[in-house]
């Protein structure tokens, strides 16, 4: 069947249905709050004091700082790739939450931007506990730093658009795992989280520029360790891309899929 | 008083497949309306097309006299659906799904709670307010699901084999709840497999097969407009020289495996026939909607 391509007119519909998922996740508080603040700390406990007690200084910041902000943007990254993934397509194929939704005024374009926006809010709740964790740990640069949870919710965003046209082709779970094994982790080990990309090839480099895990660190990292960020309107403008562009396709995807 | 619901040549194809071939049909309001067929009719299909959930493929369509699928989420403002699959959300407990649907519509958050227990009582569900969905029975959830459909007090509300898969008990609590809101004068157009329910709820019926309306009508005027008023089964026994003599009178059979139905004007002479023959294990009955609803789409299994 012919795609409908016709552009996303969200409403305030869509706050609806971020209403929903909050309304949900508050009941499965204590467990997100143990996975959020659990994971990072282990990560930056371990790898930050493991490794830093070798590495002096990483582009000139203490090894802890450049790991916990690399976190930050990669757990954003994650979060909103595992919301937009697993949960989405059990809230739209499993649960049928998305056929009830559709049968009130509520349109796929409110549902898919309600998935994103709540998709983005995880991401930036995630990095407030990283933040948290590397705040009493005193690796934050000072109240700049907060500037982190507004780019996180960006990075949510932007991770959310992908995820969302990956969950509109799927046919079930396993087939998220080629998406985590062909695009989310090959970003999470390239994309400068844990070392700095000049020391990869220059090739590597420059492909490593279209994929916005890099551009999502490139912001998150002097914002965290309290240096001058560069190049903002290419960063924000990448992740907006991969955000919007995603979201388009993916509610075009996912009308052929339900709508028919 | 204009139509609820116009339906104007409205064709479906699911690729080369046509689902709902041309029909046109309207829905007065205040009224409870049927739509009977067998499975693979294009019943749902129609139904959700109504809801502009499913775009068509031809035909024109108006729902309280606006265009669809133009004005989908001003139409659907004024709907409740009771869709023929159960999509209560897991998540949530029982009064949680109603102010969570509620919140789909934009209502406040203060009205739907005014709403809630006249809601849960009319469900018979107040007592469970607080259960989670996947605790309730088949009956509960049917009974949530429609006061989902009620939150936004919606003119018109469509139901999709709303008592599939119910024990009598249950389908009999629905039957009560649907014939209060007819009373109150809300227009409901439903599916059903089952003659009964047709029968005992519907003002009309529309018969549907094959993507095609094929009659449509009062249950009395269908049943008089396509079969004779009485049946003679004939259960079990050597039932050839019966069809001879039945023949002879003007009935019309039907053979039904061992046994055979007798479609008569005057039943007198067959039971007359058979109170010689006792061997003739019968059953005599006055026709019904069945009787319609097998004449018109025929005996043959569908899946
Ligand atoms: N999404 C679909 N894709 C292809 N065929 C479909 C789809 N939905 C329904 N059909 C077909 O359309 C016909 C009508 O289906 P439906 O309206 O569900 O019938 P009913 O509700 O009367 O049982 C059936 O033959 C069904 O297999
Ligand atoms: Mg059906």
């Amino acid at each position: 069947m012919a795609l409908d391509w016709t552009p996303p007119r969200p409403g305030l519909g869509a706050w609806a249905v971020w209403r929903r998922n909050l309304r949900v996740w508050r009941k499965l508080i204590a467990p997100a709050v143990v996975l959020n603040f659990g994971e990072p700390t282990l990560y930056l406990l371990g790898l930050g004091f493991g490794l830093g007690a070798f590495i002096d200084t990483m582009n000139g910041m203490p090894y802890l700082a450049f790991l916990a902000s690399g976190i930050i943007a990669s757990s954003a990254m994650t979060t909103a790739s595992f919301e937009g993934t697993y949960s989405v397509f059990t809230r739209m194929k499993v649960q049928r939450t998305y056929d009830a939704m559709l049968a009130t005024p509520l349109a796929l374009d409110d549902i898919l931007m309600g998935e994103m926006l709540w998709c983005a809010t995880k991401a930036a709740f995630s990095a407030a506990a990283i933040l948290a964790v590397a705040g009493v740990l005193g690796v934050a640069g000072g109240w700049q730093a907060l500037w982190a949870l507004p780019v996180a919710f960006l990075i949510g965003l932007c991770f959310a658009g992908p995820a969302l046209v990956v969950s509109a082709v799927s046919g079930n779970y396993d087939f998220f795992n080629y998406y985590f094994v062909l695009a989310v982790t090959p970003m999470l080990i390239l994309c400068g989280v844990f070392y700095p990309i000049e020391g990869l090839p220059a090739a590597m480099q420059a492909a490593i520029q279209l994929l916005p895990l890099t551009h999502a660190v490139a912001l998150a990292r002097p914002l965290v360790a309290g240096l001058p960020v560069t190049d903002v309107a290419l960063h924000v403008g990448v992740l907006m891309v991969y955000a919007v562009v995603g979201l388009y396709v993916a509610l075009a995807l996912t009308r052929r899929r339900l709508l028919v | 008083m204009t139509a609820v619901v116009r339906a104007n040549d409205l064709v479906k194809c699911y690729g080369g497949f046509t689902a709902v071939d041309g029909i046109s049909f309207d829905i007065p309001p205040a009224r409870c309306i049927g739509v009977l067929g067998p499975n693979g009719a294009g019943k749902t299909t129609t139904l959700r097309m109504i809801l502009g959930m499913t775009p068509m493929t031809a035909g024109s369509l108006e729902v309280f006299g606006l265009p669809m699928p133009a004005q989908g989420r001003a139409i659907r403002r004024r709907i409740g659906v009771v869709p023929q699959v159960d999509n209560l959300d897991p998540d949530f407990r029982v009064d949680e799904n109603l102010e969570v649907h509620a919140s789909y519509f934009g209502i406040d958050a203060a009205t739907v709670r005014a709403r809630l227990p006249a809601l849960l009582a009319f469900a018979n569900l107040s007592e469970r307010r607080h259960a989670k969905t996947d605790t309730l029975s088949g009956g509960m959830k049917r009974r949530l699901t429609i006061a989902r459909a009620l939150i936004n007090d919606p003119e018109l509300v469509i139901l999709d084999e709303p008592t599939t898969g119910l024990d009598p008990q249950a389908r009999h609590v629905i039957w009560s709840r649907l014939m209060a809101l007819r009373a109150r004068g809300t227009t409901l157009l439903l599916t059903t497999h089952y003659m009964e329910e047709a029968e005992r709820l519907c003002d009309e019926l529309l018969i549907m097969d094959h993507g095609r309306m094929l009659d449509r009508g009062t249950p009395r005027a269908l049943i008089r407009r396509h079969v004779e008023p009485e049946v003679i089964e004939v259960r079990s026994g050597d039932t050839a020289d019966f069809a001879d003599f039945a023949a002879r009178h003007g009935c019309r059979l039907e053979a039904q495996g061992e046994g055979l139905s007798c479609y008569a004007e005057q039943s007198a002479p067959l039971l007359a026939y058979l109170q010689r023959h006792p061997a003739l294990a019968y059953l005599h009955r006055p026709a019904g909607l069945e009787d319609v609803f097998l004449r018109l789409t025929g005996r043959d299994l569908r899946d």
